[in-house]
């Protein structure tokens, strides 16, 4: 037999006498028979082991490794040892939704810890138990608002919000019947004076705004939560989760609902994933808001314990009057980020957060003492920056790859570099001498 | 297990000035005090401070309080939870795909073009669909995608009222809640006695609304386990009026070496990878849901995540297909058939199985037969706890009261379902001769029964709300 399969020829015997069948194909005797797949599958034969290894190790070799300075809402920062070793701890990575709380208290522990830890990391009251990623978060976000907002059926976003996010809620959008509107940009930043315009038109359920927004700037939102209160709209941020260590929160601006990737948490880059969105909200939406929630309670026995809760608002219960269909999550993800969290502490966060500041403001001061690279806009930026370069940006990029390294993301007229604490000076030095050529 | 440690949160295990993490020196001369105090924040963050063995042993503790595949058999219906195997995670932790921006350019990632093309080969052989996009995180978000699929190819047609989806009374609530997402409508097929589709209700279905269908959403074998054997006449039926049908892939574990969705007539389909093909649930998550189609209908694919879905869950469904190997795959529904046929064959004596026949990958029993003894599929499915075993699905699906799904996959023994079958035959014994053990089951597990009304009324969802809460 294989390796999988725990079935003897004698085994097979019993069960199928039990079941009253002469042979397993009999067990399919309902299906007509001219939609049955009578042959042989185009797949190659079963690999040993070995031979699956080779195969992955060959493929593995075809990727270029280069040293990371890109961004764009997936960060190269480090994962600490700890973390895959224990999340590959069998009774976490093979146990599913905890729907059976006396024998799943690890994972709604963990879940809670999570929750605690985004609403602090966010400001917001509250959390989920997370959702697929930031993308999608905001998306979730965005039918919220929607869906809170009765007769509202506007979305503004910002126009200097990640154009991949855009793509996203442009696709709900579509099929929800929402109408999303993008807000213009002045000098890198949102615009107020737009935000209030449209909002006074009406008809608005959310304001979607991004931090640091796409060019890396780390936009001031005075004003911006109370002018969408006034006309009854939701204040949606969408944040790098990591940055928030030291940058104000959506709690401390006024927002009503925070989403955002959780990968910068810590979270391999992996190619685009798995990551895990988180969604935070205040005290007041939380029967608003989609995916699981775990929270505390007792048992029978007067232990305190943890349970998923809340359950009315999902998609199992809601059925067609459900407004998100979310249902499994990235629950191992936001275990990854639980424990990174608990190993770094606020402290760790903010001086991993400072090294990333650093390096990229050392890497942005050496390429414009270039000459050739201008920073493109004069606003405060965190970990990435949008600067122009008066060469030809495709060749230079070009130029990077060759050396070995990701030279940013090349965006508009120049590049969007960005710079994690995983990078050293010698590497920034490195990137800086192969721009200056 | 350590239950001095296990009750407490990593909040309350945190120490001031303790630190589980190092970093190198700071030697930049920039410094985040240089950005303009409004745009910082100003309250710290309380998160734990705790040195790494703390952290190390909390977690290794907690995961003691779970139940996994690892652990024991685990028949949790509509699941399909297999075993994980090791060397698929081995492959997926790889660095040399771990380290890969998702914007890193074209040429420099071929390696995992080869896993996604690969993977998309195999799993149109295995479907007889033609196009594969991986973008769909889970099996809702690929349900999702699948429907946007439907409803962008009838836009394109100038089908505009092409609005309703029919889906069977017996389905999985996403089904509804995903057809609402997309700005679909529902409208239900009753099933008939035995348990499948009602042609004659689909028929008048049709007459009434053919215009305005736009898909038919089905698992097949569908939520009771039962093989929908007038698919032909289904399919017919619906494309007939224009629509197209949707297969949902949550069952899709039995049809592996049996019948294929392409064959069967559906246009459109989502995998479960971490259901079929072997990906660990991870609590919940990350799944991956791939979305297959018939030739056609790939350039309707919508955009709805930013880049290759759950890659590294991929890397794992493709290790297990390679593993298995053409000769392999075609055993596994084959095999996980005859296990839920055994089982169900070895305990209708004692359980109201409310539909004889064949089943697929599993089946429901409405309940104890002994309906007298007041012990309900919940008292029945948390004993099943206290002897070492995941409970099956309860309460769903929710054509009859007492629902107890079962699901053994292919990977369990029949020395394993020979020792759930004595004990499932040992509870109903139980349940006559000592209900009250029943009922106040489990017993041996870390915690008991939770209040879970507490939990809703009075939510408490974060460390700080606890500190705040003084009931």
């Amino acid at each position: 037999m294989f390796k999988y399969f725990p079935h003897t020829d004698e085994d097979l015997q019993v069960m199928l006498d039990k079941v009253g069948v002469k042979s397993l194909d009999d067990l399919y005797a309902d299906i007509p028979e001219h939609i049955r797949f009578r042959k042989n599958y185009d797949i190659p034969q079963s690999a040993s082991e070995i031979e699956v290894r080779q195969m992955f190790e060959m493929l593995g070799s075809k990727n270029h490794q280069l040293t990371c300075f890109a961004g764009m809402g997936v960060y190269d920062h480090y994962t600490p040892a700890v973390i895959p070793s224990l999340l590959q701890r069998s009774e976490f990575l093979t146990s599913y939704t905890p729907y059976q709380a006396e024998i799943s208290q690890g994972t709604l522990h963990y879940i809670f810890e999570y929750q605690s830890m985004m609403a602090e990391l966010t400001g917001m009251d509250i959390s989920n138990a997370s959702m697929y990623d930031g993308t999608t978060a905001a998306a979730e976000a965005m039918m919220m608002a929607v869906a809170a907002g009765k007769k509202a059926n506007k979305v503004l976003v910002t126009g200097a919000s990640n154009p991949l996010t855009y793509q996203v809620l442009k696709t709900y959008a579509l099929h929800q019947g929402i109408e999303l509107e993008e807000l213009s940009v002045k000098d890198g930043c949102t615009s107020l004076d737009d935000v209030k315009e449209r909002l006074a038109q009406g008809g608005v359920a959310g304001v979607i705004v991004q931090q640091p927004n796409v060019y890396g700037i780390v936009e001031d939102f005075t004003g911006f939560a109370d002018a969408c209160h006034e006309q009854k709209a939701l204040f949606i941020m969408d944040c790098v989760a990591a940055d928030l260590a030291v940058l104000k929160t959506p709690g401390e601006w006024g927002a009503d609902i925070a989403v955002g990737d959780g990968q910068s948490l810590g979270i391999p880059m992996a190619f685009g994933g798995p990551y895990v969105g988180y969604m935070c909200c205040t005290e007041k939406l939380i029967r608003k808001m989609p995916g699981r929630i775990v929270g505390k309670t007792f048992d029978n026995r007067g232990q305190r314990a943890f349970v998923l809760t809340l359950q009315a608002r999902e998609q199992h219960i809601r059925r067609q009057k459900a407004t998100s269909n979310i249902c499994s999550n990235q629950s191992l993800m936001a275990l990854h980020v639980t424990m990174y969290m608990a190993l770094m502490g606020q402290q760790g966060l903010r001086e991993a957060a400072e090294l990333s500041y650093g390096g990229a403001h050392y890497l942005c001061d050496e390429l414009v003492k270039t000459g050739r690279f201008h920073l493109a806009y004069d606003k405060p930026f965190f970990n990435e920056f949008y600067v122009t370069y008066d060469g030809d940006a495709d060749t230079l990029y070009q130029r990077f790859v060759e050396a070995g390294i990701l030279g940013g993301i090349r965006f508009a007229d120049g590049f969007l570099f960005a710079v994690t604490e995983k990078r050293t000076k010698e590497e920034i030095d490195n990137l800086v001498k192969i721009a200056a050529l | 297990m350590n239950s001095q440690l296990y009750g407490k949160l990593i909040f309350e295990l945190s120490k001031e000035g303790r630190r589980g993490y190092s970093l190198p020196r700071n030697t930049y001369a920039h410094q985040t005090a240089e950005l303009p105090a409004e745009l910082c924040r100003q309250e710290k963050a309380q998160l734990p401070e705790c040195d790494e063995m703390t952290v190390v042993r909390h977690y290794t503790n907690l995961s003691q309080n779970n139940f996994g595949v690892d652990n024991g058999f685990y028949p949790l219906g509509s699941c399909t939870m297999k075993y994980n195997p090791k060397i698929n995670e081995e492959m997926a932790a790889l660095p040399q795909f771990q380290n890969l921006h998702p914007l890193q350019p074209k040429g420099t990632v071929t390696g995992t073009e080869g896993v996604m093309m690969l993977l998309s080969k195999l799993l149109c052989e295995l479907t007889g669909l033609s196009y594969f996009t991986f973008k769909p995180y889970a099996g809702a978000h690929g349900e999702l995608t699948g429907l946007m699929v439907i409803d962008n190819y009838h836009r394109a047609k100038g089908d505009l009222q092409r609005k309703k989806v029919v889906v069977p009374d017996s389905a999985h609530g996403t089904n509804p809640a995903s057809a609402a997402v997309c700005g679909l409508e529902i409208i239900e097929v009753k099933s008939k006695a035995d348990g499948t589709v009602d042609l004659a209700d689909l028929e008048r279905l049709v007459e009434q609304e053919g215009p305005n269908i736009a898909a038919m959403m089905m698992t097949n074998p569908n939520t009771l386990g039962l093989f929908e054997r007038q698919i032909p006449e289904i399919t017919k039926l619906i494309h007939d009026c224009g629509g197209l049908m949707y297969y949902d892939g949550a069952n899709l574990n039995p049809m592996l070496g049996a019948c294929r969705p392409g064959d069967m007539g559906f246009d459109v389909m989502h995998i479960n990878l971490h259901k079929t093909f072997s990906t660990p649930h991870g609590g919940g998550g990350p799944g991956s849901g791939p979305v297959g189609v018939r030739e056609g209908l790939q350039e309707f694919f919508p955009f709805v995540s930013p880049y290759n879905g759950n890659f590294s869950v991929m890397m794992r469904a493709l290790a297990y297909i390679l593993t298995l190997g053409g000769e392999h795959v075609k055993e596994v529904g084959p095999l996980a058939t005859l296990n839920a046929n055994y089982i169900k064959e070895s305990l209708k004596d004692v359980y109201e199985l409310p539909i004889e026949g064949l089943c697929k990958h599993e089946f429901v029993f409405d309940g104890l037969k002994d309906k007298s003894t007041g012990v309900t599929t919940m008292d029945v499915a948390k004993r099943l706890l206290d002897y070492g075993y995941h409970a099956p699905t309860i309460y769903f699906p929710l054509l009859f009261h007492e629902s107890l799904m079962i699901e053994p996959t292919e990977n369990e023994s029949l020395d394993t379902i020979d020792g759930f079958i004595a004990v499932m035959r040992r509870i109903a014994e139980e349940a006559k001769t000592d209900p009250e053990l029943v009922k106040t089951a489990p017993h041996s597990t870390p915690i008991g029964r939770v209040d879970d009304v507490l939990a809703a009324k009075h939510p408490v969802t974060t460390y700080r709300q606890l500190l705040a809460d003084k009931s």
